[in-house]
């Protein structure tokens, strides 16, 4: 059957297999926001549901773990945080680097955990992992709270800690931090869509990136001929300017070099992990 | 020029990978990678067989659509009928765009809801309302939409006083018509209805295909796929018939639901499989099944509502001394379960067997039965479970002096019953 092609018609959605490089619709999420909204309320919200102490939990959570870690890391491990109280260095690196490996993890589950709705309707694929990354940031800043107090406490008791300026960039800080997270999952996601095998490494991978990012040490005691190797990592000079702008110059360094090279490397790797998932979008759901 | 079409479907197929996916395939991917890179075509969408379920695969991909085209103007309704794998459910999933189509493409004009299921996105931990809005938002409204529409959701779903408890502990029943009372506020230009009215009581269905034919008289798109053929005849004026994957007929809902019942329905009377094709495992196959009736009209079996027939069965045990029962459910093809009966448990030696179910007359109603055979072990285990093995139709005769010529209701039609004015 051969279709006249008097095709001078509007038509609304266009389905076929094809893809461009980059085809996405940014008005078409922009429609969908409010469902952006409610995948965030209800990653939030069913979070602690039937607990008694409900959200308290998110900013209990970074309380126990770098507890734990003072122990492990500081106390028998002797691992040096300079001159900044452990308990403080810890809480802070770690409320920024759970934010990173919770929205990649769950990020590079995207089509696999949600199989179930993909299947049955439709609506912009990209809605899901923004929404986990802003929910995400919505946890951390919670978790955030508690480290600002203890800080506090730091900065006028003990007088071990000392932010500055600088500390006015942690937005810019977040917002590569979220977008390296989401082009890194979105990746993950798309290459594991068929093929499993990569999402094994993954769970492994975020454990052992941990150590390679200045996470529970600050960089300075590392030797400088490693310390050039640390930097690659795209992660190094985000961590070291938080805790520098934040804890000072003994928990961490600014430099700007590296910090050009981490935003340069976040943004390549976030359109990668774009047109990946662009390109999986459409047909995961039939070798799911 | 301005036509009203608002779905146009351009030469769209589906292929599927069946079996597993794993090892083995990667040497696809890379063969129809290599192929691409060098401009060539694809060298898989070639292979493919047509989608017979009943056949064991002998190529790794299927159609499970070919080649359709078809056009649906503004506020029309469109029934989508076929058996089970004839690709409806696929066609569904292309147009409500879950996946999209191997060759070809769909072209739509204005907002699409589609419903391949109920509830998709509840979450059993958010309450009532939270729901109402997840759910909503999902199928493509706005908050604000919803909270128009919020206390009629809630009135149509009656769990006005569950309303803020979590869904996790609502009944199914509660929770179905929830989800359905969502579902029936959309306002979208074109809505996409899988088979979801299968759930839910009677009272409730009809509640739903009111609440569809609504939405059709307002001029919106409605595309109904189900097996439900009263449902699909009460509410579209046009119908396609799909079979195999392509569309076998298509027009008015009266003509193409004929041509289905002619073309699937009623030679069905008679089934046979050879050893190694047969229904069945190791321990039991399901040899034939065959509808004996003494009647014959044109060289036809015909059962009317007094005719008595039999239903036999020939099948293959597999273990000497094995316990086995037949058990047998009789439906009507719009899904009503009409009687179970099983054999009692026979230990049987190993070979050929044969079985009789004896039907009287006045037992049942005019209308289109299949029966599904389980082939029990030991009147407990189920060994397997034979779907749509035969499909009957019982045809009405003229009747007495009762002055009703409709439909009869019921699934069955005892007159063996007394039934007296003293």
């Amino acid at each position: 059957m051969s279709v006249t092609t008097a095709d001078n018609e509007k038509w609304d959605i266009n389905i076929s297999s094809k893809t461009s490089l980059l085809d996405i619709d940014i008005k078409e999420i922009w429609r969908y926001r409010d469902l952006l909204v409610m995948f965030i309320i209800r990653d939030v919200v069913t979070r602690y549901k039937q607990t008694i102490l409900g959200p308290l939990w998110f900013m209990l959570q970074p309380i126990l773990t770098a507890v734990i870690y003072t122990l492990i890391f500081s106390r028998i491990a002797r691992i040096s945080t300079n001159d900044t109280p452990p308990i403080l260095f810890y809480l802070g690196s770690l409320t920024l680097w759970n934010y990173f490996s919770e929205t990649f993890g769950i990020i590079s589950k995207t089509f696999t955990e949600n199989a179930n709705v993909l299947g049955k309707v439709y609506f912009p694929r990209l809605v899901l992992p923004l929404s986990k990354a802003i929910s995400g940031i919505m946890k951390m800043l919670m978790q955030f709270v508690i480290f600002f107090g203890v800080l506090i406490y730091h900065v006028f008791v003990t007088h071990k800690a000392s932010p500055n300026w600088y500390a006015l960039t942690f937005p810019l800080l977040l917002i590569v931090i979220a977008l390296f997270s989401m082009g890194a999952g979105l990746l993950i996601t798309a290459l594991t869509s068929k093929y499993r095998d990569l999402s094994f490494l993954v769970v492994f991978g975020i454990q052992l990136y941990m150590y390679l990012t200045p996470v529970i040490y600050p960089l300075s005691i590392a030797s400088p001929d490693k310390q050039v190797w640390l930097w690659l990592n795209p992660l190094t000079a985000i961590f070291e300017a938080f805790k520098y702008s934040f804890l000072g110059a003994n928990a961490g360094q600014w430099n700007n070099f590296w910090l050009g090279y981490s935003l340069l490397f976040t943004l390549v790797m976030f359109l990668v992990g774009l047109i990946m998932f662009n390109k999986v979008e459409k047909k995961f759901i039939d070798v799911i | 020029m301005s036509s009203n079409i608002v779905i146009k479907a351009e030469n769209i197929s589906k292929q599927y990978q069946i079996g597993q996916i794993g090892t083995g395939m990667i040497s696809h991917d890379i063969k129809r990678w290599w192929a691409l890179m060098r401009g060539k075509e694809d060298p898989y969408l070639k292979v493919g067989m047509e989608n017979d379920r009943t056949q064991k695969a002998t190529s790794a991909y299927t159609w499970a659509v070919k080649d359709i085209n078809f056009d649906v103007q503004q506020g029309e309704a469109l029934g989508v009928i076929g058996k089970n794998g004839a690709g409806k459910s696929t066609l569904l999933k292309l147009l409500s765009r879950v996946t999209a189509p191997t060759t070809g493409q769909i072209k739509i004009k204005g907002r699409v809801a589609s419903l391949l299921e109920v509830g998709t996105g509840f979450h059993p931990e958010l309450t009532g309302r939270e729901n109402i809005y997840m759910n909503g938002t999902i199928l493509g409204m706005t908050r604000k939409e919803i909270a128009r529409k919020f206390d009629e959701i809630v009135d149509f779903s009656g769990v006005q006083m569950y309303i803020d408890t979590p869904v996790k502990r609502y009944s199914s029943g509660m929770y179905v018509r929830l989800a359905f009372g969502v579902a029936a506020h959309l306002e979208p230009e074109i809505l996409i209805v899988d088979e979801v009215l299968a759930v839910g009581d009677a009272e409730f269905q009809k509640k739903c295909i009111g609440k569809m034919s609504d939405v059709a008289s307002h001029g919106r798109t409605i595309i109904f796929v189900s097996h439900n053929l009263l449902a699909v005849q009460s509410l579209c004026k046009s119908a396609i018939f799909m079979k195999a994957g392509t569309i076998a007929d298509s027009g008015p809902t009266e003509k193409v639901i004929n041509n289905y019942l002619s073309r699937e329905i009623r030679n069905c009377i008679e089934a046979k499989w050879d050893m190694d094709k047969a229904p069945g495992n190791d321990r039991i196959r399901l040899l034939s099944a065959r509808i004996n009736v003494e009647k014959q009209i044109d060289g036809q079996d015909v059962i009317d509502v007094n005719t008595p027939f039999d239903i036999d069965f020939e099948f293959y045990n597999g273990v000497d001394g094995q316990g086995v029962n037949l058990s047998l459910v009789l439906y009507t093809t719009s899904g009503v379960c009409v009687f179970n009966v099983t054999t009692p448990v026979a230990k049987l030696s190993k070979g050929h067997h044969t079985s009789r179910l004896r039907i009287p007359g006045s037992l049942l109603n005019d209308d289109i039965y299949t029966i599904v055979l389980f082939l029990v072990k030991d009147g407990s285990s189920v060994l397997h479970v034979v779907e749509d093995v035969l499909t009957f139709e019982v045809l009405d005769v003229k009747r007495g002096d009762t002055g009703w010529f409709g439909k009869w209701v019921g699934a069955v039609r005892p007159t063996m019953l007394e039934f007296t004015i003293d």
